[in-house]
């Protein structure tokens, strides 16, 4: 589904460059759940942004679902961010002056479903999330687990295909984030597509694809079972 | 994005930051509201004027001694003909029958005397048809009495205003009072209605023809004028008069007849020049309100750094977000420009109640202008900030806010 060919990203930082990602190749399966830990600055977040469309490369080409995003328009990868792509974030990025209903038919908004259309399927998903007492509240009078399940809520309403989570249980105590991983497991369960980027060993070790990555470059990738499938020794000699 | 989410969007970012609202709406409700005001005052001060001039009716012809080239600006007030125009011209226009009535005028300041008191005064030297051209009604007593134009009666009608500086609280009717060095007896007094033609007869003094021509020790008239009759051709009258004036002036045509229009029209171009004018200043204000709108939603651009990034990622496009500025703005310049527009009127409606013989309306173009501007000044200013939205990348917008967290 997913395809990275050669990826590059280079960011200038007080005259020092960053590779952020350097030559990065990949392939994701549709219904794939896969974690990328690293340390900071190892390119994982960058790696995320690229999958999600937020930035583009400098060099390399990138499809999805057999479509090569590169050769699209701006306008055009809104419209895939829009229909195919959920996002969740460290830090929720709720609006503040919607409520949690507000929030969560946002993209359909954004779209231009009619009210009528937009409503059932809110309500289908707070039922769902058992957020259907607090659709009316605003983020500041929900709790932080809550907060991500309406911030997972609005990244689903629209059935994308891939879902990217930027550290979803970052802000969260131990018992929020274990609701909110199965969650997004449970999501992945329905065929979703499901990427997390994290820090947390234990988070990230639940996926079935484990990738590590250091200075841009991925080094490491084990399977459930905790063997390596693939490492930078292999990828060189495969080079080679 | 439908126009009623846009809408509610919308109303929620302005009610969510109601001061920063209330001020824009001000800015610009005031803006609209001068426009209208000034402009509606300087409309009213034209209509105020041209009906003043309009006493005269539209079918009266002014004559003036000597030929001036009238293409509609306004005539020298010192007509010096090469021949004076008589008592005889004016009693020979009289018997025109295109001409209904004619009055003679001589027009200049007098010394007056009444008692130990003196002033100078306007004096008008005409006969019993001004009254009845310029539509005076008479206060106390009655007008000139009708008699040859060259009979110099001793009999005067006075203004109130001179009736009041000569005589204060006695009676005045009766009374002898001097003028130059002739006696005249207050037969009349004229009721006060104001400016007319820049002529007002309240604090004037009027005379027979004669005796005026005694007074200022002239032949010619300063002034004629000449009403049409009704049913005769305005044009064929005037050309009618002024080839009887021809003959009569032995072949020279050294008169100028000039219609209220040309000299109406020199005024209404004037005072509309300055509404005009006034209008334009005031849409000053509208462009300092554009300025307003412009800073703050830079601002609301720089706060919501955030916001765009996210509803980017949710799938809005650069046009979409340059469309939620744009129309931040133009909402709150249309609900400020309502405003202005109701408060302008509301005050225009104010000032007419306090002072009912001013007539206030707003000329269209202003309503229209303001209203355009407003909006017009909004886009345009919002546009910038709006495109500064538009073009943030996503990934950048969406770190801005981790930092702020």
């Amino acid at each position: 589904m997913i395809r990275l060919e050669q990826l590059c990203k280079t960011y200038h930082l007080g005259g020092e460059s960053v590779h952020a990602l350097d030559h990065f190749d990949l392939c994701i399966e549709a219904g794939d759940y896969l974690s990328v830990m690293g340390p900071s600055g190892s390119g994982k977040s960058t790696l995320l942004n690229m999958l999600g469309l937020l930035d583009t490369p400098d060099s390399g080409r990138y499809w999805l679902e057999e479509q090569e995003m590169g050769a699209l328009s701006e306008e055009q990868h809104a419209r895939v961010r829009n229909q195919r792509i959920g996002f969740v974030f460290q830090a929720y990025h709720l609006i503040d002056r919607l409520s949690a209903r507000e929030n969560i038919e946002l993209p359909l908004v954004l779209t231009g479903v009619p009210p009528r259309e937009r409503k059932p399927r809110v309500d289908e998903l707070l039922e769902r999330l058992g957020l259907e007492h607090h659709a009316t509240h605003h983020p500041h009078q929900l709790s932080g687990g809550q907060r991500q399940r309406v911030a997972i809520a609005r990244a689903v309403i629209r059935r994308p295909a891939l879902l990217l989570a930027d550290e979803p249980t970052g802000n969260l105590d131990s018992h929020a984030s274990g609701e909110v991983i199965s969650l997004l497991e449970e999501l992945n369960g329905e065929g979703i597509t499901l990427l997390v980027v994290t820090h947390d060993p234990a988070i990230g070790g639940r996926a079935r694809r484990r990738l590590w990555m250091q200075d841009g470059a991925l080094i490491r990738e084990t399977d459930g079972d905790g063997n390596t499938v693939n490492s930078e020794s292999d990828r060189a000699d495969a080079r080679r | 994005m439908r126009v009623a989410d846009l809408i509610q969007f919308n109303l929620h970012l302005l009610l969510r930051q109601w001061f920063r609202t209330l001020m824009i709406l001000l800015a610009t409700a005031v803006g609209v509201a001068a426009v209208l005001l000034l402009t509606g005052l300087g409309e009213g001060a034209r209509r105020f004027v041209l009906d003043e001039f309009s006493l005269l009716g539209q079918d009266t012809l002014i004559m003036l001694p000597g030929r001036k080239e009238t293409t509609g600006g306004l005539p020298p007030l010192t007509g010096e003909g090469t021949r004076d125009i008589t008592l005889e011209d004016v009693a020979a226009l009289e018997r025109l029958p295109e001409i209904q009535m004619v009055a003679p005028l001589i027009v200049g300041n007098a010394q007056v005397y009444v008692g130990g008191r003196n002033r100078e005064i306007l004096t008008l030297g005409t006969s019993a048809r001004f009254f009845d051209l310029r539509q005076l009604s008479m206060q106390q007593g009655q007008a000139l009495p009708q008699a040859t134009l060259e009979q110099a009666g001793s009999v005067c009608v006075i203004g109130p205003e001179v009736r009041e500086i000569l005589f204060g609280a006695a009676p005045a009717l009766g009374e002898w009072i001097r003028v130059g060095d002739r006696r005249f007896r207050v037969i009349g007094i004229v009721e006060d209605r104001g400016e007319s033609l820049g002529m007002d007869v309240s604090n004037q003094v009027i005379i027979p023809v004669a005796s005026a021509q005694q007074i200022f020790n002239t032949q010619g008239m300063f002034r004629v004028l000449l009403q049409v009759r009704p049913g005769a051709s305005f044009d064929s009258a005037r050309q009618r008069v002024l080839e009887l004036m021809q003959q009569r002036h032995g072949g020279e045509r050294d008169v100028t007849l000039i219609t209220q229009d040309a000299l109406l029209g020199a005024f209404s171009d004037i005072l509309h020049l300055l509404t005009l004018s006034v209008g334009a200043i005031a849409a000053i204000s509208l462009v300092v309100a554009g300025i307003l709108i412009m800073n703050i939603t830079l601002i609301s651009v720089s706060q919501r750094t955030a916001e765009i990034g996210l509803l980017k990622a949710l799938g809005a496009s650069a046009n979409l977000v340059r469309l939620l500025f744009l129309s931040e703005a133009l909402m709150l310049s249309t609900l400020g420009a309502l405003l202005g527009i109701a408060s302008g009127y509301a005050l225009l409606w104010l000032g007419h109640s306090i002072w009912p013989q001013f007539p206030v309306s707003v000329p269209f173009w202003a309503l229209s202008g303001s209203l355009v501007i407003a909006l017009g000044v909004a886009t345009l200013f919002a546009w910038l900030p709006a495109s500064r939205a538009a073009h943030l990348a996503p990934v950048l917008a969406l770190r801005g806010e981790v930092h702020d967290a």
